[in-house]
């Protein structure tokens, strides 16, 4: 089973110029984040927000939970997109070329974290418009490292998503009953020792929760979790889904 | 040396046999037809042979390669149309083609330019820049016949090339695939369960039912093997004409219904002459009407199997959907 870079690199390249092309779809996953990031962060400038701790501002608590919801929703759905080459048959077509699945496994994942990367840097911009600071540019390079495992993680999740479902009628649901609670759960809009303990340990269980915590880390300089627990954690997801999504793949019938 | 070998070569889905340990070979250069009704394991089999699904049991060699131990090789030698679009709709018809040409191992040059050749031989490249959504469903097959084309595969594999398209469609493919076959060289291996289709293109057609070969044989000895053409032949005098007919001695059967003979004849063509130069006035009868029919490949399916493809599609497309069901989970 070889690496054949030509096909990764021509799988990249076509994520590129689908994503150019479909720019209802990118505004469609970047509205709910956009709309998190403008009315909470503007609605509780300024308050009092129990838990928030050394952050102080809740702007600087909501950001890189507002990044982290951006790079779930949007890499869980490219990880997904396979099954949208499946519906419309395109899917055969790469599955007939003779190149190994892991080359376009990984083709797919570098595509996605592509798209991802770009769509949470768009949502990140628009956080330093609205007065989002960051202690240098050292840390900006910090949190695409971050971004892009934490990427990685939920594209593997939606290659293994995408492998259970086999059409793209459970994709609602995917949607509602796992991306949503994964971002409530992970701690991106409120501090979680706000939550009952209950709920607490429920969170811990989310992979986005040391995400967001790492990034927060790297970007405003405080976590509540240990740092160590965050890094390794947030460095582990990727490296398991990714691996279990291009076995999937890999062992898929058309 | 033979293009396509096949051996026995099976297929069970969750018990449902799809293919049934058919045998068949394809020489190199020629147009091979698989004819049978939806569901009789034709795209099944062709599944097998591009390495798409794994067969149950038996072996086949394409182009020289087996076709499970040498997967990538097999790849290589082979173009695939499949039976519905396999276009990326978001691209426009140069990029479906050379992504497709750059897969397969050409360089960025090479794969411009034969992609430039293939687009000319289906006559899109006043498309090509446009994106594939915009295509009829004439076009995206055309796109796709040039796509199985770039990397200059030995072998063609078609499933249902012309598979709901208008009869101009139809014909315009039909003159593409011919066109390949004949001029290019390239082999071909096509399923189908239009019998015009089977009977206009291939040299040898092997027709399939319920996953095994029933037949297999060029068009017109298939055809042949009905025993020729049928005349029916409409008279005012029964017993007399009878009596003419049975003296023709290159009639070699005499049929009655509802008050219509049925000779059978070979080249029926130039026997309609023959008949109406029968003394009639001295035989006692007239002929009211003649009526000269050619057997189809439908009769020979009819002769084989005892249905005609269109009854047989019909009681199976409920046994088919469900083993699709099966098979997609």
């Amino acid at each position: 089973m070889e690496i054949n870079l030509t096909a990764i690199y021509i799988l990249w390249l076509r994520e590129m110029k689908r994503f150019l092309r479909s720019w209802s779809r990118i505004v469609g996953t970047l509205i709910m984040p956009l709309f998190f990031l403008i009315f909470l962060g503007f609605g509780f400038k300024g308050a009092f927000i129990p838990g928030v701790g050394h952050t102080k501002d809740y702007i600087l608590f909501l950001v890189p939970g507002i990044i982290g919801m951006t790079l779930i929703s949007t890499s869980i759905i490219s990880g997904l997109s396979v099954l949208w080459d499946r519906e419309f048959g395109f899917l055969k077509e790469i599955m007939v070329a003779p190149v190994s699945r892991i080359s376009i496994a990984i083709g797919r994942i570098f595509g996605g974290m592509t798209t991802s990367l770009i769509q949470a840097i768009l949502i990140f911009l628009i956080a330093l418009g609205m007065g989002f600071k960051i202690p240098s540019f050292f840390s900006f390079f910090l949190a695409l490292l971050v971004m892009a495992l934490i990427s990685a993680g939920f594209i593997g999740l939606g290659l293994i998503f995408a492998s259970i479902l086999k059409d793209i009628q459970g994709f609602g649901i995917i949607m509602q009953l796992i991306i949503m609670p994964l971002v409530f759960l992970s701690g991106a809009l409120f501090p979680l020792s706000n939550l009952p303990r209950f709920l607490r340990y429920v969170s811990y269980l989310d992979p986005l929760t040391y995400g967001v915590e790492s990034l927060r880390r790297v970007l405003v300089g405080h976590c509540f979790l240990p740092s160590w627990l965050n890094f390794f954690a947030t460095f582990l997801f990727p490296i398991i889904t990714v691996f279990l999504g291009a076995f999937f793949f890999e062992k898929s019938e058309l | 040396m033979s293009a396509i070998q096949v051996e026995k070569l099976k297929k069970e889905f969750n018990g449902l046999i799809a293919v049934n340990e058919i045998t068949f070979e394809v020489k190199e250069g020629e147009l091979f037809g698989l004819l049978g009704p939806n569901g009789a394991g034709k795209t099944t089999t062709l599944n097998m042979l591009a390495t798409l699904i794994k067969p149950t049991s038996g072996q086949a060699f394409v182009a020289g390669f087996d076709i499970l131990k040498e997967r990538d090789k097999v790849r290589k030698s082979i173009g695939m149309v499949f039976q519905e679009p396999a276009l990326d709709n978001y691209l426009t018809g140069r990029e479906n083609l050379e992504f497709h040409g750059m897969m397969y191992g050409l360089s960025r040059k090479e794969a411009k330019e034969r992609v430039r050749e293939a687009l000319k031989i289906v006559e899109l490249e006043e498309f090509a820049d446009k994106l594939v959504q915009t295509y009829s469903g004439g076009m995206k097959r055309r796109l796709e016949i040039a796509r199985a084309l770039v990397h200059q595969p030995k072998i063609l594999f078609l499933d249902e090339p012309t598979l709901g398209l208008d009869a101009q469609t139809r014909r315009k493919i039909w003159e593409y695939i011919k066109k390949l076959n004949k001029e290019k060289g390239v082999t071909i291996i096509l399923t189908t369960h239009y019998m015009e289709e089977a009977d206009f293109l291939a040299d040898r057609v092997a027709i399939i039912d319920y996953g095994k070969i029933v037949a297999l044989d060029t068009p017109e000895n298939l055809k042949n093997i009905l025993g020729g053409d049928v005349i029916s032949i409409e008279v005012d005098n029964h017993q007399n004409a009878k009596k003419a007919f049975e003296k023709l001695p290159w009639v070699k059967k005499i049929n009655q219904e509802n008050g219509i003979f049925y000779l059978q004849v070979e080249k029926g063509e130039e026997k309609i002459p023959l008949l109406i130069r029968i003394d009639q006035e001295e035989a006692g009868f007239q002929i009211k009407s003649i009526n000269l029919r050619k057997p189809t490949l439908e009769d020979v399916f009819l002769h084989f199997t005892g249905r005609t493809i269109r009854e047989r599609e019909a009681s199976q497309t409920e046994r088919f959907r469900e083993r699709a069901k099966i098979h997609m989970r």
